[in-house]
């Protein structure tokens, strides 16, 4: 096993015939992803890098069986591609777009909560890189040969900052069960609570690396759920200690605004709730590899 | 992206926001000739600057004559204001604005927010109006009155009605108070905004519901749509840098150190930036050259890395996934050959086609020294910007 993406996956991509999502269609399929379309509005009928292209994701999904989608369309119009693989039948879609309207972002929230938990589509990102099974499956824009496949799973919100911990295991031979972009925006669509949960109920995941970052509240309350509620091994690195209050750093979503949210209040958050904390970026992998050992 | 009090109350009195009548003044002169138009006996001249705590730091005076509203202007025009919220340099005042002082009966905080628990649009009121927020929330948390915003259906009158009666209005306010929330939330909505503040919002005596103060943050990332608000950007009030960077689409924020960084993804920057202060240095800056970066925008990364006076020493930090590490690398090496450095120079490249980066940075026979983790290529710079500064007798020699 491993969450949300497996060899399996039968996967779309939203926006194909884009520049940057064409390259890394080519980049998924060589990693053995079983990518099944694209969806393009009005491109129906086209073919781009060898897989069909549909003018609407129902017609992709009823087609092509597809439940994975990934979003490479441009902000202005990416909510909307959300909310119409929502709508069509999609069970796990990733947004790689960067700079969606945080209003946007709020309305795609409230759209997905119109379906049954059973039917509801579970939504990473936007703004991250991705996410990866290793050997398996690959949805996103990472490197793909820089993850062994493995038990350990990563969370985080910075795509680059992911890739460092991945080659940091790899380093030390640890590989990843899956590696999960939670992305940088203030709205997002898994938290990384709700990504702890899916590694806690996976068979194959032996321990969880989160990688947070300053701003927002998500990673103490992903604190409080690993105090209460995870048995396995969670290990934490919060980036921006040197990070002043009030400024934006990057992501959207990375601003220290209020109490709780600077690096060093995190990693006391993390600390009490039993999260053991890396406390160099250079030493997450040798961190994991501790815990996993003891 | 942050507007002035003068921007976002014309925004808001559109919204049926009331507001005292006021006018725009960039000198003395015309300071003193807008208080006569506006008439009345008693005027406040109010600094415009992009930062909350003005009156604390002198940017507001109330004045009851030409004479006093000329004085209050002389000391602020070109003057700089250093809150809480400017950082040390502070910010700069080009413009006041004059208002009708107003008789006040009592002072409410009005805030909206990105609520980022509830991933909603989150309302924060508070009776202790004219504290700052941070105050408020530090010193009298049980004075908030919180309610969030169903997007489905937009703000509800009887939200409004509960915060007002929370806050224990006379019933006659009532009414034009929740008016007035209905006008802050839907200017909040319609225009992309991620922040309305109105503190305070005063009672009148007469039982009027007033925005003395207004500021208004908009979302950078829905400007496309939003020309109007776009056009309302004042880049006197961001720092010369960070605006360049802006406008190059680079992420850039000035931390005053003396290690200039020059990163790939936000994470990676800030994860960087506590490498260099954990290997003993100090970051001179964030930087991230987002992704797919070509050789120009990396150069140009690096121009503006050394624009600033303060670096010592630089270190460029690329895990490249989207991005190319031998794009990186022609990058690097288009900055120093057009513009040689004399700072020790760092480079650590990971990723998509490294090899080919490495190559292009031995073969260019630069002084660039490079590094393989990110431990190294920490230590390596804070360690070369340690003997350049010994080399030249400088601070941090010691060090």
């Amino acid at each position: 096993m491993s969450i949300f993406l497996d060899g399996d996956s039968r996967v779309v991509i939203q926006g194909i015939t884009g520049r940057m999502a064409r390259f890394h269609t080519r980049a998924m399929i060589d990693y053995g992803t079983l990518v099944v379309g694209g969806v393009v509005p009005g491109k129906g009928g086209e073919t781009v890098e060898g897989v069909p292209v549909f003018d609407t994701v129902k017609q992709a999904v009823a087609a092509t069986g597809a439940d994975a989608s990934a979003v490479f369309v441009p902000p202005p119009f990416a909510a909307d591609s959300i909310m119409e693989a929502a709508d069509g039948g999609i069970r796990y879609c990733v947004c790689i777009t960067d700079g969606i309207p945080a209003q946007d972002m709020i309305t795609v929230k409230r759209y997905m909560y119109r379906f049954p938990k059973e039917r509801r589509m579970i939504l990473t990102g936007p703004n991250c890189a991705g996410t990866i099974s290793p050997g398996k499956a690959m949805l996103g824009i990472m490197p793909g040969h820089i993850y062994l496949p493995g038990t350990v799973g990563i969370v985080g919100r910075s795509g680059t900052l992911g890739y460092e911990v991945a080659a940091q295991l790899k380093e030390l031979d640890l590989g990843v069960s899956t590696s999960v972009g939670i992305g940088g925006d203030p709205i997002n669509g898994s938290s990384f609570r709700d990504v702890l949960a899916h590694f806690e109920a996976d068979a194959e995941t032996g321990a969880v690396c989160m990688i947070g970052e300053i701003g927002g509240p998500q990673e103490a309350e992903a604190a409080e759920y690993v105090r209460t509620s995870m048995t396995k091994p969670v290990i934490a690195y919060v980036a921006g200690l040197t990070a002043p209050r009030g400024r934006t750093m990057g992501h959207a979503g990375a601003i220290i605004s209020a109490f709780g949210e600077s690096a060093s209040e995190k990693v006391e958050i993390l600390g009490r709730a039993g999260v053991t904390v890396a406390d160099h970026p250079a030493a997450i992998g040798e961190t994991i590899a501790r815990t996993l050992g003891a | 992206m942050d507007i002035h009090e003068y921007q976002a109350k014309e925004i808001l009195s559109r919204f049926g926001v009331e507001c005292p009548p006021g006018a725009l003044a960039y000198s003395p002169e015309q300071a003193a000739y807008r208080s006569r138009e506006l008439g009345g006996e008693a005027w406040v001249v109010k600094a415009q600057i992009h930062a909350g705590g003005r009156a604390r730091a002198g940017g507001v005076k109330r004045c009851a004559s030409d004479t006093e509203i000329q004085a209050a202007c002389e000391a602020m025009f070109g003057a700089k204001i250093v809150t809480h919220q400017t950082g040390p340099e502070g910010k700069g005042i080009y413009r006041v604005y004059v208002e009708s002082a107003v008789e006040i009966a009592r002072e409410i905080y009005v805030g909206l927010v990105l609520d980022r628990s509830s991933q909603r649009i989150m309302i924060v009121c508070s009776g202790n109006g004219g504290m700052e927020i941070e105050e408020i929330a530090a010193e009298r948390p049980d004075s908030l009155i919180r309610a969030t915003v169903e997007p489905a259906v937009g703000l509800q009158d009887f939200q409004c009605r509960e915060i007002a009666f929370a806050l224990g209005l006379d019933p006659a306010v009532v009414q034009p108070f929740a008016r007035t929330l209905q006008g802050c939330y839907r200017a909040f909505r319609d225009l992309d905004a991620t922040m309305v503040e109105i503190n305070p919002m005063v009672l009148t005596g007469d039982g009027r519901v007033l925005a003395l103060d207004a500021k208004m943050t908009f979302d950078d990332n829905a400007l496309f749509r939003r020309p109007q608000i776009a056009e309302l950007r004042d880049k006197s009030q961001e720092d010369p840098r960070e605006c360049r960077a802006t406008d190059r689409g680079l992420s850039y924020v000035g931390l005053g150190g003396s290690i200039g960084c020059i990163v790939n993804g936000a994470g990676l920057a800030m994860a960087t930036m506590d490498t260099i202060k954990l290997a003993g240095g100090e970051p001179a800056n964030f930087l991230d050259i987002g992704g797919g970066a070509t050789p120009e925008r990396v150069a140009k990364a690096f121009r503006l890395v050394m624009s600033d006076s303060g670096v010592q020493a630089v270190l460029v930090n690329v895990f490249a996934g989207i991005n190319r590490c031998d794009w990186v690398a022609e990058g690097v090496v288009q900055a120093l050959t057009g513009s040689p450095v004399a700072v020790p120079v760092v480079v650590r490249l990971a990723g998509t086609n490294v090899k080919e980066g490495q190559r292009i940075l031995a073969r260019s026979g630069l002084p660039v020294i490079r590094a393989a983790t990110l431990n190294e290529a920490a230590e390596r710079v804070v360690g070369a910007w340690r003997r350049d500064r010994a080399g030249r007798g400088g601070p941090g020699a010691a060090a």
